[in-house]
């Protein structure tokens, strides 16, 4: 098992601090899919977590000027590690002015996520800073669990407002309840809102369009429905919040999957990135 | 006692104030002829902090005449004086600080723009003369260099860190986080820093060693350090002797001395990872131009137990509970200390070294002689209440 990569370039490195100062504020530890293409950060939904589940994947060329990975096994060409991401956000802030950085795989006490960065420095030698991140190796046997998810099989699909102006309705609304319910219809209306006893609040978004899904499953159901009827979910507001108060990733894309009464689906689209966020309904 | 000091010399007077202010809850003051000094000392007596500020950083400056006054008051009440740092850059102009003897206050009177007077009387203690005895000139090895190359340093950990260990060889200083005795070195997030020698304005080292001393106070002397833009000086020996950081020029003189680890305690704390900080430093010469294969790791996934949590990695031998001598105390601080200690027995740390001649009166002060045997137990537990 070995892995090695490297980014020279200081745009990629900060596009990759945001990602993961992204994936810090969603999970406390989550695990670092590692494979030839690709590099996947997922959270899969336990009930530890409230049933939230994560899945966010980059293209590693985007990225990475070097990259070298050789899996456990030629059958299976990768590795999985558990991370605390916290760890490696603040490793990376520590590297923002770096030549270059670098991030390797490393036996030291244990397992660890070494990254090395060379910083400018006073002299003709270069400062060295290195970060000895501990990581847990996840043995083949329980790789299962970190899958990509389906999409699930939902009734409405929606291209979200501005995720700013959601975040300044939802902050607002986390004051007065715990529970937000989010719905949604194929005519591209989404509304946000939150009932108690004291109050009720609804914010109403029009227009914001449905993203075609093609010869995806889920149309036909999707077709058939009523364009004015709304799928809606009841979700843990702070998930939510969580979920919008972490964005450092400027999407260029980003929209919601409704499983009536099951689950929210959020997904944020950029070239080289894309971000699921699973939050299950509540009754 | 009169002094009147002018201009940039207020500010620089409030930054020095603002750094005791990270050691201490007290303020020592006492007027001498070399100057006004300004002390301060951590409640376990683990740290130190002394400022000389001359006669010729004054505009005017009259020591008391009778040689014998000093005072202490906490150091939250100078604070608020100095407490705006922009303000006090923008309208003061004039700081005075003298002693009414009638009201038994200290005044300190702000004479800002238009005419604006702010006069403060801060009540005071009478107390001992507080000074630590240490010798800085002796120190086998001696790194001065910008207080901008301490700051960058110093950013790389993190602010919850408690202890740095610092190492040096010829060429060479490494610095890198300190685990606490009772943390898993398996689970905990190492990070080391190698500078090379040439960043440093003077490096002097003449014994390879190995310390490790409390981040904060570090930090609280860069706070003054980086506004003045004076370099910083740092002297030290071997683990259990303290370390001297200083900042000096030709109207100013700072000492802060800091008790490291003593030598046992390191030694555990470090063993089990020598072995590969040996292999890990000679890396660092060709971080370009490592190949991958030295990385390489012999570790099948499938035969590992999983991500079982950490306590199955490593077992750290228990501590043997330290016994919690203050010996080197003022006498007229005695009580206060005593509550203060029974209060939160300091954990068990092994800082010693901090070596305090106060009892001795102010005109037979010996400050330089080292008084055997008296050791202090360090660690602050308290200390994280005061910091703003």
């Amino acid at each position: 098992m070995k892995f090695r990569a490297k980014i020279n370039d200081v745009g990629c490195l900060n596009h990759f601090t945001r990602v993961v100062n992204t994936i810090t504020k969603l999970t406390k530890t989550c695990v670092l899919r590692l494979t030839v293409d690709n590099m996947y950060f997922v959270l899969s939904g336990k009930v530890a977590n409230g049933g939230v589940s994560m899945w966010c994947e980059l293209l590693q060329v985007n990225f990475f000027e070097e990259y070298q990975l050789e899996g456990v096994s030629a059958d299976a060409n990768e590795i999985c590690l558990e991370v605390a991401p916290e760890n490696l956000s603040r490793a990376l802030k520590t590297a923002q002015n770096a030549k270059s950085v670098k991030i390797k795989l490393t036996k030291k006490h244990g397992p660890c996520l070494t990254l090395a960065a060379e910083l400018p420095s006073l002299s003709s030698i270069n400062r060295i800073v290195t970060h000895d991140i501990p990581v847990d190796i996840i043995p083949k046997r329980l790789w299962h669990d970190f899958k990509e998810p389906t999409v699930p099989d939902f009734d409405v699909s929606i291209y979200l407002p501005p995720l700013k102006t959601m975040k300044s309705v939802v902050d607002r609304m986390k004051n007065l309840s715990n529970y937000l319910v989010v719905e949604a219809n194929m005519n591209g209306e989404m509304n946000l809102k939150i009932e108690t006893d004291l109050v009720s609040v609804t914010t109403h978004f029009k227009d914001l369009g449905n993203p075609p899904w093609g010869d995806n499953a889920s149309q036909s159901q999707s077709q058939s429905r009523d364009a004015e009827a709304m799928a809606h979910a009841r979700v843990d507001i702070r998930k939510l919040q969580q979920f919008l108060m972490g964005q450092q990733v400027n999407p260029n894309k980003s929209m919601c999957n409704i499983v009536d009464k099951r689950i929210i689906h959020l997904i944020l689209l950029q070239e080289d990135v894309s971000l699921q966020y699973f939050i299950p309904a509540v009754a | 006692m009169d002094c009147v000091t002018t201009g940039g010399n207020v500010k620089v007077l409030a930054k020095a104030i603002h750094s005791l202010s990270k050691i201490g809850e007290e303020l020592y003051l006492e007027p001498v002829e070399d100057g006004l000094t300004l002390r301060a000392v951590n409640s376990s007596r683990s740290a130190f902090a002394c400022f000389l500020l001359s006669p010729l950083f004054f505009q005017r400056y009259q020591a008391p005449s009778d040689h014998a006054f000093r005072c202490k008051m906490p150091i939250k009440s100078m604070q608020a004086v100095f407490r705006s740092l922009s303000s006090l850059e923008r309208s003061v102009e004039k700081c005075r600080i003298e002693l009414n003897s009638e009201k038994n206050r200290l005044t300190v009177t702000l004479h800002c723009k238009h005419g604006l007077l702010k006069t403060h009387n801060l009540s005071f203690q009478d107390c001992e003369s507080l000074q630590a005895v240490f010798d800085k000139e002796n120190c086998a090895n001696v790194l001065r260099a910008q207080p901008r190359l301490w700051v960058d340093t110093v950013l790389h950990f993190p602010p919850s860190l408690e202890e740095v260990n610092v190492s040096v060889n010829g060429e060479r200083v490494w610095l890198r986080n300190h685990l606490e005795d009772d943390a898993d070195p398996s689970r905990a997030m190492m990070t080391e820093l190698c500078l090379s020698a040439e960043e440093f304005d003077h490096f002097a080292v003449r014994s390879e060693s190995n310390i490790t001393f409390c981040l904060k106070e570090l930090r609280g002397l860069l706070v003054f350090a980086e506004s003045s833009g004076l370099p910083v000086s740092m002297h030290f020996d071997e683990p259990g002797s303290p370390v001297v950081l200083s900042v000096s020029d030709s109207v100013l003189d700072a000492n802060f001395v800091l008790a490291t680890l003593s030598e046992d305690a390191h030694q555990r704390n470090h063993n089990n990872n020598k072995a590969d900080r040996r292999e890990a430093q000679p890396a660092a010469d060709d971080f370009m131009s490592d190949d991958m294969d030295s990385y390489l790791i012999a570790m099948e996934a499938s035969d590992l137990p999983g991500d079982l949590p950490g306590p199955s990695h490593e077992s750290v031998p228990p501590v043997p509970q330290s016994s919690t001598n203050h010996r080197a105390r003022l006498p007229s601080e005695e009580e206060e200390e005593e509550e203060e200690e029974q209060v939160n027995q300091p954990p068990n740390k092994k800082f010693c070294s901090l070596f305090f001649g106060s009892v001795l009166p102010a005109s037979s002060q010996l400050t330089n002689q080292t008084i055997q045997g008296q050791e202090v137990l360090a660690s602050d537990s308290d200390d994280e209440k005061q910091e703003e």
